[in-house]
C-alpha cells in the first residue's frame, strides 16, 4: 500500500512538472506531511526520482530541437559545483530545521508563482 | 557570446545550482523565469533548456547525497516514486497543450502556500 502512494505521489508530482509547475515542490512536501518521510530522505528521493523523467523528456526535446545550448555550459559548470555544494551543506543541517527552511522556501515560490502571469517575458508567444 | 552574457549565465546557474542542491529541487523553478525574462528565451524554449540545466545539477547534487548519506534510500518506495514521476511527466507534458493552465497555476501556488506554512510552522 505505501508503495502505491509513493507512485501516486511522484505521479502528482511528474504531472505537475510535466506542465512547468514545479514537481519537486509537490513531491518534497507530500512525502514529508503524509508520508512522515524525513526531510532529507524526501529531498533525495525527488532528486533521483527525477532523472529517468528528465532523461526521457531532454531526448525528445533536443529531438524537436528546443533546446538553445549556445552558452548552456556557462550556467551548467557553475550551476553543478554549487548544487554539489548546497547539497554538502545540507547534510550539515539536521532535518527537522531543513524542512523548516523548505517550508519557507515554499512560502517564497507561492507567491512568485501566484503572481507569475503579472510578470510577463519580453518575447511571450501570444496564441 | 558576449562577456557580459557569459557572467550572468555563470552566476544565475550558480544560483539555481545551490537552490536545486541545498532543497533537493525547486531549481526548475527558478530557472525558468530566469531564462525567460532575463535571457528572453521562448516560453518552449525554456522549458526545454531548463530541463537541460536542472539534470546534471541534479545528478550531481544526487551523487553528493548519497555520498553523503549512504545508499540506503535505494528501495522499492524510490523506485515507484521514480516510475510515478515518470508517468506523470509524461502525462503532464501531453495535458500542457490541451489545459488552460492559469488556473490551476493558482491552485498550485495556494496548495504550495499552505504545505509551506505547514512545514515552517508546525
Amino acid at each position: 500500500m505505501e508503495i502505491l502512494k509513493f507512485c501516486l505521489f511522484g505521479a502528482l508530482g511528474g504531472v505537475l512538472g510535466g506542465m512547468g509547475m514545479g514537481g519537486g515542490t509537490v513531491l518534497i512536501p507530500l512525502l514529508t506531511i503524509f508520508l512522515s518521510v524525513e526531510q532529507k530522505t524526501a529531498q533525495a528521493i525527488n532528486l533521483i526520482s527525477f532523472i529517468p523523467m528528465a532523461i526521457i523528456a531532454l531526448t525528445l526535446h533536443f529531438k524537436n530541437k528546443l533546446v538553445k545550448t549556445e552558452g548552456l555550459l556557462f550556467m551548467i559548470i557553475p550551476a553543478c559545483f554549487f548544487g554539489v555544494g548546497g547539497a554538502v551543506l545540507c547534510h550539515f543541517i539536521k532535518s527537522e530545521i531543513m524542512q523548516r527552511i523548505f517550508g519557507g522556501f515554499l512560502l517564497a515560490l507561492s507567491f512568485v508563482q501566484f503572481f507569475s502571469d503579472k510578470i510577463k517575458p519580453k518575447n511571450s508567444l501570444k496564441k | 557570446m558576449e562577456k557580459n552574457k557569459k557572467l550572468y549565465f555563470a552566476v544565475a546557474g550558480a544560483g539555481v545550482g545551490f537552490i536545486n542542491g541545498f532543497f533537493g529541487g525547486g531549481g526548475g523553478m527558478i530557472v525558468l523565469p530566469v531564462l525567460t525574462m532575463l535571457f528572453n528565451f521562448e516560453q518552449k524554449n525554456a522549458h526545454a533548456t531548463a530541463i537541460a540545466i536542472i539534470l546534471p545539477i541534479t545528478v550531481a547534487s544526487a551523487v553528493s547525497y548519497l555520498i553523503a548519506n549512504g545508499f540506503g534510500v535505494f528501495d522499492f518506495n524510490l523506485l515507484s516514486a521514480s516510475v510515478g514521476v515518470t508517468i506523470g511527466g509524461v502525462v503532464g507534458a501531453l495535458l500542457l497543450k490541451r489545459i488552460n493552465n492559469k488556473s490551476l497555476v493558482k491552485i498550485f501556488a495556494v496548495v504550495m502556500f499552505i504545505a509551506g506554512a505547514k512545514l515552517l510552522f508546525f
